[in-house]
């Protein structure tokens, strides 16, 4: 049965929330009980079911609310189907460039395979580059946003490409009217200070690796030497982020079954002076740094710790932006977007330094996903057609989640990783997905609350 | 309400028939790279 409410507690706080319509209640206890049994249609049975426990005339008080919420349409409020606004075909309006298969780290936990993608260590070329260009502008169609992040491997190992394809977007846009959003998400190991100069005048936005503590960084994250990369890359990350105003960037982390208490690593990156964050799950099959289904009680029990951390520091006026707390319970993305997820295969595509196009940076050279190239064009029309149907409303496992509406479906990549399907998800990522869902609407509810009460 | 405090007014229901205009950020393009929560990204009109 599909699921249109999900009752759990966080931080002491019992929550409701109404899948349909996106509503979050904070309830008292027994209103809690009640949301157990009650459907909407069965109040007498409710009020039996609790009448040892709770007051009857209380009962029928949070009935009588509860009621109020359905006529409001902010309980059980009616189920989403495939909306018309979602295109039976997708606009290709963002891209990922994976200038250099090549990379002067040696992280553990590569998903890229230390920058080779499976194949050879190589470099794209400005014609690559520019061809992908042309791709996204003619296939964005009447989008006038568009996206273009330089990824690897280490993008700034081939810096002179990521200039020149720079120089050509900018130019374009002024042809098109297209805007371009540029990202590049960097090791920092080059990030010296003509590079700065470089990011910051060409409106660069950034994502700057960084796994927290330095023993856990250096564990993992070492350059080709094997040698620890902490205090170059922060230098370099403090003079970047210092030299922008704190704008335009994220320090981003991956966490290991090595760093479970990755609290600790949130909170030092934001002792380190950054306030803008992102820490996520390592994502691997049968290595040592995996996690698996067995470290999810303690990775759930850090969430609630990070979740505290993170309101505290708040209070304390030392507050940062997590990236995966930040939700907008009011507003938020449309009904369409949610069913389009990340993109790939249909809206965003991955550019392999040889102009071959894949569903995303993560498919890059797994059998079966080539969907063509950029001098090509996409020459598999299956693919992103499955891609495109491959949403929430569409996976069985997915349909009937109370998460549907928030997560878009869990990861292809990691899908297939798992199961060699891309509409099979995987579950480990589902459970710390849902975990950190709820904490976000805790932390958002509660922060909704705060300000109406002033 | 006594029992009962809704923190929020959101507008899922009412993006049924309008949005899907495309505007928006990709949601993978945002931080993560590795993980694709939608909740968390905003409409760009």
């Amino acid at each position: 049965m599909r699921e249109a409410i999900h009752k759990f507690e966080q931080g002491g706080r019992y929550i409701l929330l109404d899948v349909n319509s996106g509503s979050v209640h904070f309830l008292d206890r027994m209103a809690y009980d009640m949301m157990d049994v009650f459907d909407g249609t069965n109040d007498e049975e409710t009020v039996r079911a609790l009448a040892g426990k709770y007051p009857e005339t209380e009962l029928r008080e949070a009935l009588s609310e509860l009621h109020e919420l359905m006529d409001a349409k902010q309980l059980f409020a009616p189920d989403i189907s495939v909306p018309p606004t979602f295109a039976a075909e997708g606009v290709v309006k963002s891209m990922c460039l994976m200038v250099a298969h090549d990379c002067n780290l040696r992280c553990e936990y590569c998903f890229g395979g230390t920058g080779e993608y499976g194949g050879t260590r190589e470099l794209m070329s400005r014609e690559v580059g520019e061809a992908a260009v042309e791709y996204i502008i003619e296939h964005s169609k009447g989008r006038k946003h568009c996206e273009i992040d330089f990824f690897g491997g280490e993008p700034l190992v081939n810096l002179p490409v990521v200039k020149h394809v720079t120089e050509y977007v900018r130019r374009r846009e002024k042809e098109t009217g297209k805007i371009f959003k540029l990202t590049l998400t960097t090791n920092g190991l080059l990030l010296d200070e003509s590079v700065r100069e470089w990011l910051n005048e060409n409106h660069v936005s950034l994502v700057l690796s960084l796994d927290g503590r330095r023993e856990v960084h250096d564990r993992v994250r070492p350059d080709a030497g094997g040698n620890g990369t902490y205090d170059r890359v922060l230098k370099n990350f403090r003079a970047m982020v210092d030299s922008r105003d704190g704008k335009d960037y994220y320090l981003r982390g991956t966490y290991t079954k090595y760093n479970l208490d990755f609290t600790e690593d949130v909170l030092a990156m934001a002792d380190a002076g950054f306030d803008v964050l992102s820490v996520e799950p390592v994502v691997a099959k049968d290595a040592p740094y995996a996690i698996e289904e067995a470290d999810m009680p303690r990775v759930c029990a850090e969430y609630d710790r990070l979740t505290e951390a993170y309101l505290e520091r708040r209070r304390e006026g030392k507050g940062f932006f997590f990236f995966h707390f930040n939700m907008d319970l009011s507003g938020g993305p449309c009904v369409a977007k949610r069913l389009s997820g990340c993109g790939a295969g249909h809206e965003y595509y991955a550019v392999a330094a040889n102009g071959d196009l894949y569903p995303c940076h993560q498919f890059v050279g797994r059998e079966g996903y080539r969907l063509g190239s950029v001098f090509e064009g996409v020459t598999n029309k299956e693919l992103p057609r499955y891609f495109r149907e491959s949403h929430v409303l569409n996976k069985p496992k997915c349909k009937d989640c109370w998460a549907r509406f928030f997560c878009s479906g869990g990861c292809h990549a990691n899908a297939d990783l798992f199961h060699g399907d891309i509409r099979e998800p995987y579950e480990v990522g589902c459970a710390i997905q849902k975990k950190r869902l709820e904490c976000a609407i805790r932390v958002q509810a509660e922060l909704a609350l705060q300000q109406a009460e002033g | 309400m006594k029992h009962i405090k809704t923190v929020n007014k959101p507008t899922l229901q009412s993006t049924v028939n309008k949005g899907g205009c495309g505007e928006c950020q990709a949601s993978c393009q945002s931080a993560c790279k590795t993980s694709c929560t939608v909740g968390n990204q905003t409409c760009e009109k």
